[in-house]
Order: C-alpha cells, then structure tokens, then sequence
C-alpha cells in the first residue's frame, strides 16, 4: 500500500532520498526552504575529485524529480515534527500541518561564515573571498580581483571554521582540503603564471582518487603547499593580502604577499536543522549535528519512531557519500513503512 | 646599561627569523626542478632524514632541505647539502618516488653556482 513521506530539505540528501522512495511507489513531499530544490551543488562548477562539470550531478537531480510521486513545496521550512497516533503531522512554516507515515530529515548543512574569523579580514578585504565565491568566478570565466586585476598569487587558506575550538567547531568539514587542491589546480589551468599556495593544518585526502589529486596538484600544476595556520591577513598599501603563517616544517614564521587570498569554510549545523531539532526533541550530538542512535551500523536513525536522517544533516560529507546515505535512509523508511 | 644588563632583558638585536617568501631566492629550486621533476612531489614525510646514515652524524636534513630550497631560504642549508655521501638510502624508502639522491646532487650543484654568480 502507498505511503506518505515527507523530507525536510530539498537538497542533494532530499532529492536522492525521494527520487529512490517515488522509483519503489511511495508519494513524497518534499519541503525546501529556498526558491528551488537543489541544494548547495547548484552554486559549483566542477567537482572533485575526477573534476568533472557539476552540471552533469544537477542533471541528474534535476531529473530525479521528475517523478509523478514527488511534489517539491519550494520557500517552506519544517517547524516541528509530532507524532500524532501512528503517523506523524509536520507542522511548516507556511501554516499547514501535513500527516506523514514517516519523515526523513535532509536538512543539510549552512557554510561557516566567514566573517567570523575576523583575523582573515573576510568582509574587510576586498580580495579575501570564500571557496563558494571562486566557483562564482570558475562559472563567470572571471578570475580577477575584486578592481579587475590579473592575480599572480592565490593562496588557499584550510580549515575555515574546522578543528577550530575558538568558533565552537572542533571537527573536521572532511571536502575542504581536497576542495581547495581541485580548485587550486582549476586557477593554475586558467592563469598558468599565477603561483598558487595551500596554507594547511593536515591534508586530509580521504576518497578514493583524493590523494592521486594531491600528486598532480604538486606534480604536474606546481602548486605550493606550506603545513601552517594562517594567523592574520592584512591589507599592504598596495592593495595586496599580506598573510603571517608559521612554515611548521622549517620551523620558523613566514610571510607573503598574496593577490587574492580563497577562505575554504566548513560546514556547520544548518539553522533550520537545529530549530528543527529543538522544537520536536530530536538529540544533537557536541558538533551540534544530529546525532544518530548507532554510528557504525544505524548511520540513519534517530531518537524519534519514524524520523530518519540522510546526508550532512548529521556530519558533514561529500556528495558521494550523501546520496548513499540518501539511499540507506530509504532503505530504513521502507522497512519502517512495511511494518506499520 | 652594561650588555650583561640588557641581555638579561632580552634587550638585544638579533637576525630575524622570519622566511620572507616575496624575497625569497627561488633559482636553486628552479635548477633543480627543471632537471629532476621528482622534487615536486616531497609531502615532508621525513622518512628521508629517518634514513640517512650521514644524518646520525652531522645536521644534514633532507626534509629541511627540501622546504627551504622551495621557500627560497637558501644560507641555513649552504653547508648541509655537501654532508651527503650519495649511499641512496632515502632514494629507496621515499614513498613519493622522489629521486633523492640527483635532487641532492643538483642541490649541492646549484648551491655552488650562486656562490660564484653563476646560477
């Protein structure tokens, strides 16, 4: 007999999640908070590590929704999840309580803000930008400074609001470092005279083909690694980046003058997915993510009956690994579904 | 203030420590890698200097080496780069299949190019 699923969040985890429960006959309602589904693939460019058009992963998503069975309620956020009987009512932002056999909660996560490391001069400087804000001037072909400039230097800074205990983040946003060595290498492509730097605490090259991308950023595009945290960055008065760095390998600190200087910012919790979690009692773990009842083998339950998880909603993670674990959370709902 | 005084205040000027990476003297690590490509690939993962016979006895570092030839910081490794004696140990247990030994050959090569103007 069909069911009903509601999914919070209409991004890849969402999408993924109802394109594989319409495939096995169930009816979806998507709820997403901005314009469009789509989630925070929809700003990129390429993708790591086989650098292939992030276009071709929108197709797919796009076309996964397709699906008679899924309607998508676009500017609309869940507010609460309760259990009413056997079935569960989702309360939204628009005002409608919408009845559900079951709820999976894909609400992703929020990029850190930048700002916050008011030492990098994110919002001060015009030439210190964000990673998302690179993949705006890959898809705009114009990788200028902010006063229409040919940069000769780009640093990469690592850990932009990861394993940092100073903003509440002590965990690791896993995508940043091999973020950073893909687009480091898609700069080089473009401006083959521009030297590009990755300021680094560890590289953390978890996937596979991560690490043979290292290689090639140092092999074949030349790219400069220095193991160190950027301390500050200031503006010089030629209105360049100055950066102080500890180079920990020589033992000694050093300092540069940059062009444009790419803050890689991690994840966190989303607002809406910490609301969520609060107004309907589901547990949050101490990264603030939300925490499932067994990490090793029930990666999609939560505390609530019912309710399942999918994707960065609960650590941070690449899309690989979102929509796998889109497709597990299906999985666990439809099992959940046929006992009912 | 006798010197005995200002020192104990740290009152002294000493030789900074700082790498200036903008004046940096990159032409030994372009000697070396237009001429061995391998160098590029070193992550710094020390087994090189964990190896090297020569290292047990006098202050070469070839990890060391490596960062400060790419940073351009080339007078604290003057005098290391000739200690090597070529035996081919770090060659053999780099995982990054750095040629060592040239890199170290060119080095020393390199090096004494600069010191007589001609690199």
């Amino acid at each position: 007999m069909t069911k009903h699923v509601v999914i919070a969040g209409g991004g890849v985890a969402g999408i993924e999640a109802a394109g594989a429960l319409a495939d096995l006959g169930q009816t979806v309602t998507i709820i997403e908070k901005e314009t469009a589904a789509g989630g925070h693939v929809k700003r990129w460019h390429a993708l790591f590590p086989d650098r292939r058009p992030a276009e071709e992963v929108k197709k797919y998503l796009s076309h996964r929704l397709k699906n008679k069975n899924i309607t998508v309620i676009n500017n609309t956020s869940v507010n609460r999840i309760r259990h009413h009987g056997h079935s569960l009512t989702v309360e939204t932002s628009a005002g409608d309580n919408i009845n559900a056999d079951a709820v999976i909660v894909a609400t992703g996560f929020d990029l850190f803000d930048a700002a916050r490391k008011e030492e990098y001069g994110y919002g001060i400087y015009n030439n210190v930008i964000t990673a998302p804000e690179l993949e705006d001037m890959f898809n705009n072909d114009a990788l200028v400074t902010r006063d229409g400039r040919k940069p000769s230097r780009i640093g990469f800074v690592h850990c932009v609001g990861s394993r940092d205990e100073k903003v509440c983040n002590h965990y690791c946003s896993k995508v940043c470092c091999v973020t950073a060595v893909k687009q480091a290498i898609e700069v080089r492509e473009k401006l083959p005279d521009c030297e590009v730097f990755c300021f680094y605490m560890d590289m953390r090259m978890f996937g596979p083909y991560y690490e043979e991308l290292y290689r090639e950023a140092q092999e074949v595009h030349n790219i400069n690694f220095i193991r160190g945290k950027v301390s500050e960055a200031s503006n010089t008065i030629n209105g360049r980046i100055a950066v102080k760095v500890e180079d920990t390998l020589a033992g000694r600190p050093l300092k540069m003058e940059l062009d444009v200087l790419v803050l890689m910012t991690g994840m966190e919790m989303s607002r809406s997915g910490a609301r969520l979690a609060e107004t309907s009692g589901l547990t949050t773990g101490k990264n603030r993510f939300l925490s499932v009842t067994d990490n090793h083998i029930h990666s999609n339950r939560s505390n609530m009956h019912g309710v399942f998880y999918a994707g960065a909603c609960t650590a941070p993670m690449n899309i690989t690994d979102t929509i796998s674990h889109a497709r597990a959370a299906v999985m666990e709902t439809v099992n959940y579904l046929s006992k009912l | 203030m006798s010197q005995g005084e200002a020192n104990r205040f740290g009152f002294t000027i000493n030789k900074s420590r700082l790498i200036n990476y903008d004046k940096g003297d990159q032409r030994v690590r372009n000697y070396i890698t237009e001429r061995e490509p391998s160098f590029r690939l070193c992550f710094s993962c020390g087994s090189c200097t964990a190896t090297c016979t020569a290292g047990s006895h006098t202050t070469i570092n070839l990890r060391r080496i490596n960062v400060l030839i790419r940073r351009g910081d080339l007078d604290p490794i003057r005098d290391e780069v000739t200690r090597c004696m070529l035996c081919g140990k770090c060659y053999l247990t780099c995982p990054r299949g750095v040629n060592t030994r040239n890199v170290l050959a060119l080095a020393a090569e390199a090096m004494k190019m600069r010191e007589r103007n001609e690199l």
